[in-house]
């Protein structure tokens, strides 16, 4: 199998595709999101207890 | 609880307390993340390569490969949230809520995901995006319910009362549950019936079970692993003057 013939799925490309990309998108933004939110809250936290110490 | 065996309800004691379980959670991610990825690969290989074309849909079937993960923890990650909401209830767990809340937006994703999967599934094989047949539109109505716990919750300004009123909203929907799984039997859908939860034999070839029983298996590991990152955040979040985060932040620096 040529890998034209692998992305042409039998000729439903345009819908396997299409549904493996979104999946991926959604699981990526659901997991990346609250990492890059505890990130900048903690360094928010950290920014307020300094200015506390002084 | 006192007819909870003292080693038990103890370990859940200290394994709900909110530093305990950070460093837990922290302590496991790495591992599930290994192991989503062994899933995830693996799955994939098999149902997009190794696995035969279907001899009516052709490779139009190959989204079952998510399309029905991603239904199944829809429903699964709903039924997690009703039971962390009746913790949260009679035992005023803090975990239990923070579970709950932070299981709410990884559900609406995949629920998600089934829904426009599936109208790119329905499109070649029934002709159409959408109809309002009884599996679709249970679907969709979970969408709102997820949709309903996330606003819900953000729009209660005391956390407590928030938490409660979500624990309640998602005892309430889980009602719909049962209705999404029977709906393809109770009514005559459009949606093709169960092929694999079928009690004498599913009436799928095994090279086409196995990868989607691994990549069941992966997205139920990416579960663990998004909501322990989710609860990560909630728990800095709602303890952000405590002692622990306190701790947190001079070890960062």
């Amino acid at each position: 199998m040529s890998f034209e013939q692998f992305l042409n799925m039998g000729g439903y490309g345009w819908y396997v595709w299409p549904s493996y990309a979104l999946t991926a998108l959604v699981l990526l933004i659901n997991c990346l999101s609250p990492m890059l939110q505890r990130k900048q809250l903690l360094r928010q936290l950290a920014l307020k207890q300094k200015r506390g110490q002084r | 609880m006192s007819w909870i065996p003292t080693p038990i309800s103890r370990f859940f004691h200290r394994t709900s307390s909110p530093p305990h379980f950070y460093a837990l959670a922290n302590r496991w991610l790495p591992w599930l993340t290994a192991l989503f990825l062994l899933l995830l690969g693996a799955g994939l290989y098999g149902g997009l390569y190794l696995a035969p074309a279907d001899y009516q849909q052709g490779d139009s079937y190959r989204i079952i490969y998510v399309h029905v993960p991603a239904a199944w923890m829809s429903l699964f990650i709903y039924v997690l949230m009703a039971v962390m909401g009746a913790i949260a209830l009679v035992w005023r767990m803090k975990l239990a809520e923070v579970m709950l809340i932070s299981s709410a937006p990884i559900g609406a994703g995949f629920t998600f995901i089934a829904l426009v999967t599936g109208s790119l599934w329905g499109k070649p094989m029934w002709g159409t995006w959408w109809v309002w047949d009884a599996r679709l539109t249970s679907e969709l109505i979970l969408l709102f319910l997820y949709l309903g716990v996330i606003s819900l919750y953000g729009a209660i300004e005391d956390k407590k009362a928030a938490a409660k009123a979500v624990s309640i909203l998602a005892l309430v929907g889980v009602v719909n549950i049962p209705i999404i799984h029977y709906s393809v039997e109770w009514w005559n859908t459009l949606h093709q019936g169960p092929t694999v939860t079928k009690i004498d034999k599913p009436s799928i070839h095994v090279s086409m079970l196995v990868p989607l029983l691994l990549m069941a298996l992966a997205f139920k590991v990416y579960y663990l692993i998004a909501v322990l990152q989710a609860a990560k955040l909630e728990l800095v979040r709602r303890e952000a003057s405590s002692q622990w985060v306190k701790n947190l932040l001079e070890t960062k620096l």
